[in-house]
């Protein structure tokens, strides 16, 4: 009897042993990955702060407690900086998601023709990058461009329009180049999830007499609400951190009417004297506020 | 009745046109790319002939077989590097997960949240000091490890049945050897979702090769492309045929991985 205790004590200890040992190695699995994420994520925001206390010019830095910060509060660059990108976010994103969604709800239909095809051409975008398509944008509406030679052929218009020329159609096609990019990104979220609905949910509702409107707010928006917060969080982090677009397209211009907030912290830190520090407290302003956003959406979200 | 068709009609209408406005910019690049400046300020629709001119002279004024091959270089290691950690990770956090594991996680996430302009000057310091500025290893070792990847790893584990786990200890396999041979070929299809999406993002990344490449040598296709507006009087069919040659990897890769890429990004959100 003693003998076989101790053989279950030595089967219950292996036992235990063999699993605390797997939870050994499992570190070994996760530490590369979580290592290089401290090191090139982590660590640098608390650099980017510690930076940001500092003043000075090129490698030459000293302490010089919230200066920087100071600065900011007076820059007129960086109020425009970000004056438009909250252009960009509330122009764009509400536009983009709402397309998004009808798009979503169109396409689901199993019995519509050609969906394949529909989906695939609007998904397309998605496959040139920022760059690239920046780059077409600006040809295409160029001073003596396609779209202005287009418009006046057909005499629409008298002479041409300088669509990179104003501030305010500079930042128009922006939002539609940014439009163009990212519906049909978005759009495939929200047919993944509009797959995971059970039909026969739209079907008790239709036999209840609910509207196509009433379908899509009573069912589908509420149904969809992880996604849609997850979309908007999404959309709101990347159109604030926007810089490929208004580097290729407008250049920030005219007159900084394009210019976005990672432009702005590019120029301080590359273009202009390198003032690494001052560039540093933009950009940690611009985590803080990234940070409260995404809060903020979730915290809506979380209560609707 | 007639309500309704005029609704089909409608639905089809708008579908037609979104579609149109979708493809057209791409459309318009392929036949610029095959005209003289000339006629693509023109206004031409119509494919041309100097296809052929365009790349002679796309060739003689730029690094293109260079950048072409930085690109490509830059975008595979990163894509086979990050598959390998990141899946190790995913792997990890899932199948042998505790308390820590999954408090790690979660601080891992808030990575997410930390905008690319944020760090990119602490980055750049850094691997200035590191030496690493104009390599594929600074190239690639901000984007190795990501959250998302990680998460979407830890996700797909989720369907790895224990039993194969259990079976294959049994058998003898170390657990690194489960990771290596159960585990990487039974997930073949969350791989090929992750490659695309890495692989184009790499391809893509223009901000961070634009601080750290700064050898004329070490410059990537977006670089390249950017560089070809700086001039004062543009070559649209050149420049729209970097653009296009540049675009076509990924949009082939894109056509015929749609799934797996639809799969990808949509993937850790479920």
């Amino acid at each position: 009897m003693i003998n076989s205790t101790i053989e279950k004590f030595k089967a219950y200890k292996r036992g235990f042993s063999i699993n605390k040992k797997h939870k050994m190695i499992g570190w070994f699995f996760v530490i590369p990955g979580a290592l290089l994420i401290f090191s090139f994520y982590f660590y640098p925001i608390v650099r980017a702060f510690l930076l940001s206390l500092q003043g000075g010019v090129g490698n030459n830095l000293r302490f010089a407690g919230a200066a920087n910060y100071k600065r900011l509060l007076v820059d007129p660059l960086f109020k425009k900086s970000l004056f438009n990108v909250f252009v960009y976010l509330i122009l764009q994103v509400p536009i983009m998601l709402t397309l998004a969604l009808i798009l979503a709800g169109i396409l689901n239909d199993k019995t519509l023709r050609f969906r394949s095809f529909f989906r695939t051409a609007i998904f397309v975008p998605c496959a040139t990058s920022l760059v690239s398509y920046a780059i077409i944008f600006r040809s295409m509406f160029a001073l003596d461009g396609f779209v202005n030679t287009i418009l006046m052929n057909m005499n629409l218009l008298g002479e041409p329009i300088n669509w990179l020329g104003g501030p305010w159609t500079a930042r128009i096609l922006i939002v539609i180049g940014l439009t163009w990019r990212w519906t049909g990104y978005n759009m495939i979220f929200y047919l993944a999830g509009l797959q995971n609905i059970d039909p026969s949910i739209y079907e008790a509702a239709k036999i209840d007499g609910a509207s196509a409107f009433d379908r899509l707010t009573k069912i589908t928006i509420p149904m969809l609400k992880p996604i849609i917060l997850l979309t908007t969080i999404m959309s709101t982090n990347g159109t604030l951190q926007i810089f490929d677009e208004t580097k290729n397209l407008t250049n920030g211009g005219p007159a900084n009417a394009t210019l976005s907030v990672s432009q702005y912290i590019y120029r301080l830190s590359f273009e202009y004297v390198p003032r690494f520090g001052y560039a540093a407290a933009v950009a940690f302003i611009v985590f803080i506020i990234v940070a409260i956003l995404s809060f903020m959406q979730l915290k809506v979200g979380d209560e609707r | 009745m007639n309500k309704q068709k005029l609704f089909r009609a409608s639905k089809y209408g708008f579908l037609i046109f979104i579609s149109f406005c979708s493809l057209f910019p791409l459309f318009w690049m392929f036949v610029a790319a095959t005209n003289t400046s000339v006629d693509v300020l023109g206004g031409t629709l119509i494919p041309g002939f100097n296809l052929i001119e365009n790349f002679k002279v796309l060739t003689a004024n730029t690094n293109f077989y260079q950048a072409m091959w930085n690109s490509f270089k830059y975008a595979a290691v990163t894509t086979l590097a990050s598959l390998l950690v990141s899946s190790l990770a995913g792997y990890g956090f899932e199948i042998y997960h505790d308390r820590g594991k999954d408090m790690l996680m979660k601080v891992l996430l808030l990575s997410l949240m930390v905008p690319f302009a944020v760090i990119m000057v602490p980055l750049y310091m850094l691997f200035g000091n590191l030496g690493l500025l104009n390599t594929t290893a600074g190239f690639a070792l901000p984007t190795v490890s990501t959250a998302f990847l990680i998460f979407l790893f830890r996700q797909s584990s989720r369907n790895f049945p224990h039993e194969v786990i259990e079976a294959s200890r049994l058998d003898g396999l170390t657990e690194i050897g489960i990771f290596f041979r159960m585990f990487i070929p039974i997930m073949r299809s969350t791989y090929a979702a992750a490659a695309v999406i890495t692989f184009m993002n790499a391809w893509n990344n223009y901000l961070w090769p634009l601080i750290i490449m700064q050898k004329e040598s070490a410059k990537t296709m977006p670089l390249l492309i950017s560089n070809l507006t700086a001039g004062y009087t543009i070559d649209y069919g050149v420049l729209m045929l970097a653009v296009g040659i540049s675009i076509l990897p990924t949009l082939i890769l894109f056509l015929a991985l749609q799934k797996n890429f639809a799969e990808g990004v949509t993937g850790s959100a479920k």
